[in-house]
């Protein structure tokens, strides 16, 4: 009975040495400055720590795929070293031989690496997943940019400006026409009117009271002709 | 309003008469009736608007720091005195005199110099199709000042946001902003490269805007001058408050006071302070002649002349003021991030740098070019608080500086275009005016390609440097020795009614047209010694200015845009003589 618990504890142990190795495949290598980060305050990375890393890995995975089968032993480590770095694989919960695809372990860890962080008192640069870049922060763009929307205020009122300025212009000068030509007109009238023979305006003499007196009507008979 | 003046001629009553003098007196009429200022002020912030411009804000504090410090004030006032005032006067008096522009006035003195008018107008053509851009870009950045925090205080990111973009990381983010994402520049001249249209777009609306201020000549430009000249003081007066309020100010204002003597002795310092006098005032272009045709005859050009100069070269050191707290602000901060960035140790604070030798290689920043004012100013306001309220204040008074130069060039080429009557009975004033802009606009469109930025060094550098010279040169002798000095302050005495001072007279004889010709053997001889002509093309795998050789074609444009304004002159003077040379031949047939 012992022999087969130490069998089946060896062939656990020598399968997991198998999936958690250096580069093995959906493996992941993680590297801590805990000293660089805290200074004086640096705690130091034993076993407790290590149990601490896995259950947050365990956490992540739970938290990613919502499905709570992922347990503290699925996380693999292994390669500690003293500057503390080390690599982590993430077993498959249903089946203990293969590993969760690292996609999926990347996707978990970008989703809570707030909490990852924040668990060890520890920053994006200080604890580094070596192949997990950093994303920064996108800038928040408005849907149109806002240079836009100030250009088409600024446009709007130039143009109305200037179509203002044209419209007056025109109208001016069709006051400045009609008034020339009312001028003319008066000027004509003028003359008509200005004509006075012995202080009486012909136009009066033509139109108001009085009569043509047929003798000095045909003036052109007046004159001999010559 | 407009304020239709008759000019002391009164309108004849003939309302009665017969139509033939009718006739007459309608065209006395029209002849008299030129359109005027409503007040003297309205020209004098007319003429400040136009000299007062970006070399003010910029080019001046950079020559200050470049020859000496304080010491640059001595030539600079020097020169002011003897070659400054009077040129500007003598253009002054000469537009209030003959009431035309630059061709008509030219050819009042002289039949043989209509040639000088007309390469004024060549000139002012060249400078609105490429001054205009500055102002694109005015707007560009004042656009996108409405944005919390500033585009170009940070970097932007790559694109799988796992750092910043490489060009940016290589050089500033001012630098990346103003080189690719305003200017978007291709690595030389010869990858022309495609429009970008928010360029264009806010090409467009500089146009308009300038369109808008033109469409009623004096009536317009006169009420917006007010603002035009007025509000860059305010702002200036905002920044110096608070420029003098900055870390490291002082600093700056040390360096620039502290005159360094030793640059006297040098001839480029004397050559410049006569240059940037001469280029700051807006000589030759035909524009002060414009603007003072516009006035009543008796107007005092000479107390105007006076102050206008004054005014220009106090607002230049004003600004120089305002600039060296700016520069030993933005200095401190990039000296000390930079050392903080790469760990290099301090210098001791006496020695800060501002001066681009001084400063370790990898700290270095251009200090040449139009988009110093852009980059430079830009780089300072973002590290000030309220950094939205500053940036727009300073492109909206580098807009004002703009827009008042602008207005100035455009009455250079439209107040001879307009005296002429066969156009102006033609077309109305707003359709000349509007062709006038929408010609600038299309050809202006090459300076908003990727390689726009280099044909614009290009115009900037050579389209008016050697021609203006020529020109005020001749203008001078022209009146002086052809017209005769003698009759033009006889002229004077019957329109200002005071007496011409020897001074004007000794400068305007000797001394100016001295100086013009020595500046103009110094540029000739600069420019043949240097052999290639070569410009600053901005790499961005680099991230930094490489400086390249000009292609042959760009080298072509250049010769054509020198040659095409100041070959007016020689051809306008030939022309005349055949024209009358054959009239004669007319007549003497026909007797």
């Amino acid at each position: 009975m012992l022999g087969v618990l130490l069998l089946a504890f060896s062939v656990v142990s020598v399968a997991s040495a198998e999936l958690c190795k250096p580069d093995a495949q959906n493996a992941f290598k993680v590297r801590l400055s805990i000293k660089t980060a805290l200074g004086d305050n640096a705690y130091a990375w034993d076993a407790n720590e290590e149990y601490l890393f896995r259950a947050m890995m365990a956490f992540a995975m739970r938290r990613y795929s919502s499905k709570s089968t992922t347990q503290i032993s699925n996380v693999l480590l292994c390669n500690v070293t003293d500057r503390v770095s080390f690599w982590f694989v993430v077993t498959d919960s249903s089946k203990n031989t293969t590993t969760v695809p690292g996609s999926e372990v990347e996707a978990a860890i970008r989703m809570n690496r707030n909490r990852i962080n924040s668990a060890f008192l520890l920053s994006d640069k200080t604890l580094q997943f070596l192949k997990i870049s950093t994303t920064l922060a996108p800038p928040v763009e408005p849907s149109t940019p806002v240079w836009l929307i100030v250009f088409g205020v600024v446009l709007s009122l130039i143009v109305a400006g200037i179509v203002f300025l044209v419209v007056a212009g025109i109208q001016q000068r069709k006051k400045k026409n009609k008034e020339s030509t009312e001028r003319e007109n008066l000027e004509e009238k003028g003359e008509v009117t200005i004509t006075i023979e012995n202080g009486i305006p012909c136009e009066a003499l033509d139109l108001k009271a009085g009569h043509v007196n047929g003798v000095f009507a045909a003036d052109d008979e007046r004159f001999t002709s010559l | 309003g407009l304020a239709w003046r008759q000019c002391g001629v009164g309108r004849a009553e003939h309302l009665w008469a017969d139509s033939g003098s009718r006739t007459a007196a309608h065209l006395q009429d029209m002849e008299k009736a030129r359109p005027l200022w409503d007040n003297p002020l309205q020209f004098v912030f007319a003429c400040i608007s136009y000299a007062v411009g970006l070399g003010n804000v910029w080019r001046f504090p950079y020559l200050c720091q470049m020859y000496g410090g304080g010491g640059f004030l001595i030539p600079y006032i020097i020169m002011l005195i003897l070659e400054g005032m009077p040129l500007l006067y003598l253009e002054l008096a000469v537009g209030q005199r003959m009431r035309k522009g630059s061709i008509g006035a030219w050819k009042i003195i002289s039949p043989y110099l209509c040639g000088v008018g007309v390469a004024s107008v060549v000139v002012s053509f060249f400078l609105s199709m490429y001054y205009n851009v500055i102002n694109a870009w005015a707007f560009w950045y004042l656009f996108h000042s409405f944005q919390d925090p500033l585009p170009w205080a940070t970097c932007p990111l790559n694109s799988n946001r796992t750092g910043y973009e490489e060009e940016c990381e290589k050089t500033s983010s001012t630098q990346y902003f103003w080189y690719r994402q305003t200017l978007n520049i291709s690595p030389s001249l010869e990858t022309s490269g495609t429009l970008q249209w928010e360029q264009a777009l806010c090409l467009t609306l500089a146009w308009l805007v300038v369109y808008l201020c033109i469409l009623r000549g004096t009536a317009s430009t006169g009420k917006v001058v007010y603002v035009t000249a007025s509000l860059p003081y305010c702002v200036l007066i905002i920044y110096l408050i608070r420029g003098l309020t900055l870390h490291g100010a002082v600093n700056g204002l040390i360096y620039m006071f502290t005159p360094k003597l030793e640059q006297l002795s040098n001839p480029k310092t004397w050559v410049s302070a006569a240059t940037q006098i001469f280029f700051s005032l807006g000589l030759g272009f035909g524009s002060l002649i414009a603007f003072a045709s516009y006035n009543d005859p008796s107007n005092n050009c000479e107390r105007h002349a006076i102050i206008v100069s004054l005014i220009n070269s106090s607002t230049s050191i004003f600004a120089s003021i305002v600039t060296f707290s700016i520069y030993g602000f933005k200095a401190t901060f990039n000296y000390e991030s930079c050392i903080n960035k790469r760990n290099l140790t301090p210098l001791p604070t006496e020695t800060i740098p501002y001066h681009t030798d001084t400063l370790p290689p990898s700290c270095r920043q251009a200090v040449q070019g139009t988009g110093l004012a852009f980059i430079v100013y830009s780089e300072a306001i973002k590290n000030m608080e309220v950094s939205q309220l500053y940036s727009v204040l300073y492109f909206a008074m580098l807009l004002m500086l703009g827009i008042g130069s602008m207005l100035g060039n455009i009455a250079a080429i439209l107040t001879p275009l307009t005296d002429i009557k066969a156009i102006t009975s033609r077309f109305p004033k707003e359709v000349i005016s509007g062709f006038v802009c929408l010609i600038n606009c299309i050809i202006s469109l090459v300076f908003t390609m990727e390689a726009g930025n280099y044909w614009f060094d290009i115009f900037n550098d050579y389209a008016a440097t050697l021609s203006l010279l020529l020109i005020v040169l001749v203008e001078a002798i022209a009146v002086c020795y052809i017209y005769g000095l003698r009759r033009f302050e006889k002229d004077l005495h019957t329109m200002i009614g005071r007496k011409l001072n020897w001074y004007w007279k000794a400068m305007w004889a000797f001394v100016s047209p001295l100086l013009i010709i020595s500046l103009f053997i110094f540029y000739l001889t600069d420019y043949i010694l240097a052999g290639t002509l070569q410009y600053q093309a901005w790499d961005g795998t680099q991230g930094q200015l490489v400086t390249r050789d000009y292609p042959s074609y760009a080298l072509a444009v250049i010769g054509l845009l020198v040659a095409s304004s100041t070959m007016c002159i020689p051809l306008g003077a030939l022309l005349t003589f055949v024209r009358k040379r054959l009239k004669r031949e007319r007549v003497s047939t026909v007797a």
